[in-house]
């Protein structure tokens, strides 16, 4: 074992047990932060323990979540493997999520056995990826984030497009077929490309949100839809070359969408029933499913993964409060609250309660302009009482106003004020549906934590 | 009581499927919303690359922002449009102008690596962007113009310069304003407004959104027309809380 590297190992540890002893809750970046500093090499020199195979996995929506569920599927399948599910995905949270995976000497137990499943950041990518050397690369999706955080997507694009030129050349890209901007990312890729996508006529909601690519990065041409199933995902087609949708490996069938469930079928898994929800959620797993088939996993375990996955924190969570059942149904950018609204338009019912909570801090994007690229007018007429909250509460509630939604019950910028409001306003037993920003998220969940209607982050995972 | 007059107004937005990236969205619910509630029938027009359209046979005219590729895509549909449109502008046709559009209502813009994508010359000013090093202007915005305090959010990387006598939308109290030098923010030419601040600007300042309705109407019916005010509780606090946001934010940053 390399000697500066055990030494990282130690020291990062030691910073861990530090951290803790200080009441800074789980410290999980501070490890990580410390140990790069002995050995600049360290993920590198840790991720090249998991022999069996190391995946990344990116996107502006859903990485969360379809890491998660491979996590279940490899779960199932009794195949052993390290993930970052509580650090961050940046450098220093896969630093520490391996760092907590090592021994002393810094080796994995088992490692020769086991997988490396990385959730990792946009514009992290280009510099994990020469450190983890990936065998599989999934993207899920390519939408804008808040803008003023620069998430913009031609720079994504380019993350991206640097990560691939530095990606082993036999490692297999998994990619999304039905976005054109993922799509792309196989021109220039020598290597095996295993693609995933939604066949479902059913499907389609043309009206649905604001397109994020509507040029051809190859020929500048615009893109025509045969169907589009929302934003610019679907099943597209350049006017000006011949790029158009390729046919996925890996293909969802008959989905069906309930208020806390789905189903779809996959040609050579089998039918597949899960707890979350949504076309966004049954893009995420089938991205997993397409990942899970990549690393030859049998359809039992991909069936019996899928269908063990959870939601993650603050995600189709439901927490009970006096009775009413609070669905927090994170946003965070305008395709995710697009999504949010749509699946509440189709399975949601009439006389909904719905809250939205805004802030605009730095997580949240500061400029709070997205809410008006954000089809709020779906659920006109179906929603019979609402309340706003967060930083930004008054956008909020005049947003809704211009959307048809009756005026807001309450607009209060506490969390705390707005569970009150929201218990005067509704009885045991009813369904309350949240929509918040990821801050907003977050200070509404330490409520429920406070209140003791919700389990801190740590317990419920 | 007198029944009110039937009003109707058609509205164009132009390019909504290339300018579009910055909640614009939101200036035409606006303007919807606000039509609606006096009984105001408000029609929007689509006008993209290629369309037909005739500016003298509209009531406003928005458009919104967009990266460079966006804008050098409808810069030669621009063009052709350009003498319709200055001769309506001229005429006292309301318009509302916003990042990307306000950039090619000037002369030109010039991009960090000198290329020119030619502008239609509504406003006498020109745009440069400093290149890619530099900053750009991102923030919250409260301005004092003729029609009271407006506020909004910027995000260009653009600065623009008004030529001597060209008139700006409104002075910078709080943030970066046309080029963060000279306090001037947008431009004004007889009714046409150009500006930085993007998406919500007209829901969260209802004085400026019924100005225009105003104009069109007065316009299209008469100098005598006038308009019913709304409640306005819900824009008036969205408009406090953008204000106190602007202020906090810019005591943060010293
Ligand atoms: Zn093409």
């Amino acid at each position: 074992m390399n000697p500066r590297l055990a030494l990282a190992v130690s020291a990062g540890k030691l910073a861990g047990v530090a951290a803790r002893r200080a009441g800074r809750g789980g410290g999980t970046a501070l490890p990580g932060l410390v140990a790069e500093r002995v050995d600049p090499g360290l993920v590198g020199h840790l991720a090249s323990q998991l022999q069996r195979g190391r995946v990344t996995v990116s996107g502006t929506n859903g990485k969360t979540t379809t890491s998660r569920v491979i996590a279940s599927i490899l779960e199932a399948a009794g195949m052993p493997y390290v993930h970052n599910r509580e650090g961050s995905n940046l450098m220093r949270g896969l630093a520490s999520t391996l760092l907590g995976a090592a021994g002393p000497s810094g080796a994995i137990p088992r490692a020769v056995h086991s997988f490396g499943l990385f959730e990792v950041d946009e514009a992290t990518l280009p510099l994990a990826v020469p450190e983890l050397r990936p065998t599989v690369l999934a993207f899920t999706n390519l939408f804008r984030d808040q803008l003023d955080r620069y998430g913009e997507v031609d720079t994504v694009f380019a993350l991206w497009s640097e990560a691939l030129a530095k990606a082993p050349r036999d490692a297999t890209l998994v990619l999304n077929a039905d976005d054109p901007s993922v799509a792309e990312l196989a021109s220039g890729w020598a290597g095996p490309v295993h693609w995933y996508g939604l066949e479902d006529p059913s499907f389609s909601t043309a009206a649905a949100g604001a397109a994020d690519a509507r040029w051809c990065r190859s020929c500048g041409g615009s893109y025509r839809y045969e169907r589009r199933y929302f934003a610019h995902v679907g099943l597209w087609r350049c006017r000006g070359c011949e790029r158009r949708r390729p046919e996925p490996q890996t293909a969802a069938r008959d989905v069906t969408l309930a208020l806390g469930d789905a189903a779809f079928a996959v040609e050579g898994a089998g039918s597949l029933q899960m707890r979350l929800t949504g076309a966004y959620n049954v893009y995420n797993a089938l991205a997993a499913v397409a990942v899970a088939r990549v690393l030859a996993v049998p359809s039992s375990a991909i069936i019996a993964g899928v269908g063990a996955a959870r939601p993650a924190f603050g995600r189709q969570e439901v927490v009970e409060v006096q009775g009413r059942r609070l669905h927090l149904l994170l946003c965070k950018n305008p395709a995710g609250a697009n999504q949010v609204l749509l699946l509440l338009a189709s399975v949601g019912g009439e006389g909904l309660k719905v809250a939205t909570l805004l802030n605009d801090r730095f997580a949240d994007g500061q400029d709070v302009s997205w809410t008006w690229d954000v089809d709020y007018e779906v659920l006109a007429g179906k929603v019979e009482r609402c309340w706003a909250a967060g930083d930004r509460a008054e956008d909020m509630a005049l947003r809704l106003t211009y959307a048809g939604w009756p005026r807001c019950d309450s607009v209060v910028h506490e969390p705390g004020a707005l569970i009150e409001a929201i218990l005067a306003g509704s009885e045991a037993g009813e369904d309350i549906f949240v929509i918040p920003t990821y801050t907003a998220m977050l200070d509404l969940r330490a409520e429920l934590v406070r209140i003791g209607a919700a389990q801190p982050f740590f317990e419920a995972e | 009581m007198s029944t009110p007059p039937a009003y109707a107004l058609t509205a164009v937005h132009l390019y909504p499927d290339i300018l579009n990236i910055y909640g614009d969205r939101g200036n035409i619910i606006a303007l919807r919303y606000r039509c609606e509630a006096r009984g105001i029938a408000l029609q929007v027009r689509e006008v993209t690359v290629g369309d037909a359209f005739d500016p003298a046979e509209c009531d406003i005219i928005l458009a919104g922002g967009g990266q460079d590729r966006e804008q050098r895509r409808i810069a030669d549909d621009l063009q052709a449009r350009g003498p319709a449109l200055r001769a309506a502008i001229d005429g006292g046709l309301p318009a509302l102008v916003v990042c990307g559009g306000f950039q090619l209502f000037g002369h030109r813009y010039v991009d960090h690596q000198g290329g020119v994508i030619p502008g239609i010359s509504v406003f006498d000013l020109e745009t440069r962007h400093p290149g890619p090093r530099a900053d750009r202007c991102i923030g919250d915005v409260i301005l004092d113009t003729p029609e009271g305090e407006v506020v909004g959010f910027e995000n260009h990387g653009g600065r623009t310069y008004l030529a001597p006598g060209q008139a700006p939308f409104g002075r910078v109290r709080r943030g970066f304003g046309n080029n963060a030098e000279d306090g001037t923010e947008g431009a004004r030419t007889a009714n046409a407004i150009g500006t930085y601040l993007h998406g919500s600007l007209l829901p969260k300042n209802p004085a400026l959104t019924d100005e225009l309705i105003l104009l069109a109407l007065r316009r299209r019916y008469g100098p005598d027309v006038t308009l019913p005010p709304l409640a306005d509780d819900a824009e008036r606090a969205a408009h406090a809380t953008a204000a106190r946001t602007a202020e906090r934010r810019s005591r943060a940053a010293g």
